[in-house]
């Protein structure tokens, strides 16, 4: 009874990885694999015209600029939800986790009006000069910030999760023991949060390093990220081996911080 | 829960003045502001599906033209978003269908082999969760376009093959945190008082479990209903579309304010949705030391 959607599982979660290779012609086995078109993809990276380089470098600055970010505001709202938000807490926190249940195509949607030449935030930065600012024209910054814009929330509940559970009996102790407001937070609040924070920033920075969305509304091909290379490829016709190429360039950068992340979350369960 | 430190500084009007920026003030107000950075734009976006011109962005006068009052081109009567919409529920109500018993067995199946298969089987799911969507759609993608380029085409039910295969580690994950806090002990007791073991799964266990297997189905509804990336990689003709893709092919052309309609229409679904998954979640786990809906939201 169980083996059989056991043995699906399996099949769907290692089939589709490994069926990767096999395209268009594909040669199903290993000892027949060749690596001309994943080499052809590889050259894209370093050889002129770097079709592929600077997608990537972008990608990379997006990701960790728009990390930062989400981290920094994102530990602040954390932080009041679980320490001071008394009265509001339970309202704070709906509010907080309703951007999951909000599909991201249609927050970035919003913004994607927001920001329109003649859109509302324009309007508001006429007074101040910045009156006809082409948001949605190639600008890195409104591409951070959608990225941030999509993927904060994921940061901010694992760390208000752990904030949340810190017992107040050890913050006294900080403060009997003569540490000031702030050095009790960075010797005992922030010690205490750092696997949270380490596990926002993964949950964070895995979906960005695949988002191609983001870009596709609120950017153009000056903001071009990996994730649009593989989406462009996949939609171009013979464009399938390239983009298992890509796709397997994509794990790769992936692996690490994904096997870090699921460490974590077994450890967690084992002490639990 | 923690209670909040006692501030012994002074509080009100005469503390703002003497420190308007300590740290409770300063931090409340980022933490209003990053609430209504977060959630007003969405909020517009559904102010101006009421929009009377077609612009989205510019305020013309409310009316219902985006609706239902125009005969080409409101949700009511367009056909194209009719047809997506329809393939929208379709999906997803299929993939709970597929996913949560299978998930619900699934996890049953892990709990009680223990040992390097389930933990292999555990990593699997835990992986779905982390994997960049376009990795795993993509891959679904070569895979029905290879392999099964003859066996399965493009379409609703490579879609719904790639959505079951996505969603299955919601239930197996919430169903198995599930059955550890349960343990084996009401089971055990009532295979002690004759139950078959069938039996003691049928009505002791799959009641205990009633509100995991209810969150798994909100969980999967709605995000299969706005699901974008795996759905988008393996539709095959128009009427394969959903919702979620028109929004986006729209957004990249010149989108009037039916999509904003058409994503308001998505939007209400999934809240809907969920909050009946957390209603449920609660009733059933009443009495139990399970909590409510910040639980839910952390599964």
């Amino acid at each position: 009874m169980f083996v059989l959607p056991f043995y699906v599982v399996f099949a769907v979660a290692f089939g589709s990885v490994d069926k990767v290779f096999r395209l268009p012609v594909p040669y199903y086995a290993p000892w027949w694999w060749s690596f001309g078109t994943f080499n052809q993809t590889l050259t894209k990276f370093y050889e002129y015209p770097h079709i592929y380089q600077d997608p990537l470098i972008r990608t990379f600055e997006y990701v960790i600029a728009a990390s930062v970010i989400c981290l920094v505001l994102g530990y602040a709202v954390a932080y009041y939800t679980a320490r001071y938000a008394t009265r509001y807490k339970g309202l704070i926190l709906i509010l907080l986790v309703s951007p999951f249940w909000i599909s991201y195509l249609m927050r970035i949607y919003a913004w994607q009006g927001l920001l329109d030449a003649g859109g509302p935030i324009n309007k508001l930065l006429q007074p101040v000069g910045f009156g006809d600012t082409r948001f949605l024209e190639g600008k890195p910054v409104t591409v951070i910030l959608g990225l941030v814009y999509g993927y904060i929330p994921f940061m901010i509940l694992p760390i208000y999760a752990s904030l949340d559970r810190i017992q107040e009996s050890l913050l006294e102790a900080g403060r009997d023991l003569g540490g000031s407001g702030a050095s009790t937070f960075w010797r005992v609040t922030l010690p205490l949060s750092r696997p949270a924070i380490l596990a926002g920033i993964v949950i964070v920075t895995l979906p960005m390093f695949g988002d191609y969305y983001t870009n596709d509304l609120l950017g153009t091909t000056k903001t071009s990220m990996f994730g649009n290379l593989i989406a462009q490829q996949r939609e171009a016709s013979g464009g399938s081996t390239q983009a298992a190429s890509l796709v397997l360039i994509l794990s790769v950068i992936v692996l690490l911080p994904m096997l870090y992340y699921l460490r974590e979350t077994k450890r967690q369960v084992e002490q639990a | 829960m923690s209670v909040a430190v006692a501030p012994s500084r002074p509080r009100g009007i005469k503390g703002y003045i003497r420190n308007p920026w300590r740290r409770p003030r300063f931090l409340q107000a980022t933490t209003i502001l990053y609430l209504l950075w977060s959630l007003l734009p969405v909020v517009l976006a559904i102010i101006f599906s009421f929009n009377a011109g077609r612009s989205r962005v510019v305020w013309q006068g409310p009316s219902l033209t985006w609706w239902i009052r125009d005969p080409t081109d409101s949700i009511l009567h367009d056909a194209a978003i009719k047809t997506a919409m329809v393939q929208t529920y379709k999906l997803s109500i299929l993939t709970v269908l597929i996913a949560v018993p299978i998930g619900t067995l699934f996890a049953i199946g892990i709990d009680r082999w223990h040992g390097r298969p389930a933990r292999t089987a555990n990593f699997v799911m835990l992986l779905s969760f982390v994997v960049p969507e376009i990795i795993l759609g993509v891959s679904l993608y070569i895979l029905f376009t290879s392999l099964f380029a003859n066996t399965i085409a493009l379409g609703t039910n490579a879609q719904l093959l790639g959505l079951v295969s996505y969603q299955i580690s919601y239930p197996v994950i919430i169903v198995r945190a599930r059955l550890l806090s349960i343990g084996p002990e009401y089971e055990e007791a009532a295979m002690d008082l004759g139950a078959t073991s069938g039996q003691a799964i049928r009505r002791v266990l799959l009641p205990l479990l009633a509100p995991a297997i209810f969150a798994s189905v909100a969980l999967v509804f709605a995000d299969c209903v706005d699901d974008f990336v795996t759905v988008s990689a393996l539709s095959g003709a128009a009427d394969s579309e959903t919702l979620a893709q028109k929004i986006y092919s729209a957004a990249r052309a010149s989108p009037t304010p039916e999509i904003n309609a058409a994503a308001t229409v998505m939007l209400v679904t999934t809240l809907l949705v969920i909050a009946v998954g957390v209603l449920f979640y609660k009733r059933f786990s009443r009495g139990q030391e399970f909590g409510g809906a910040t639980d839910f939201a952390q599964l």
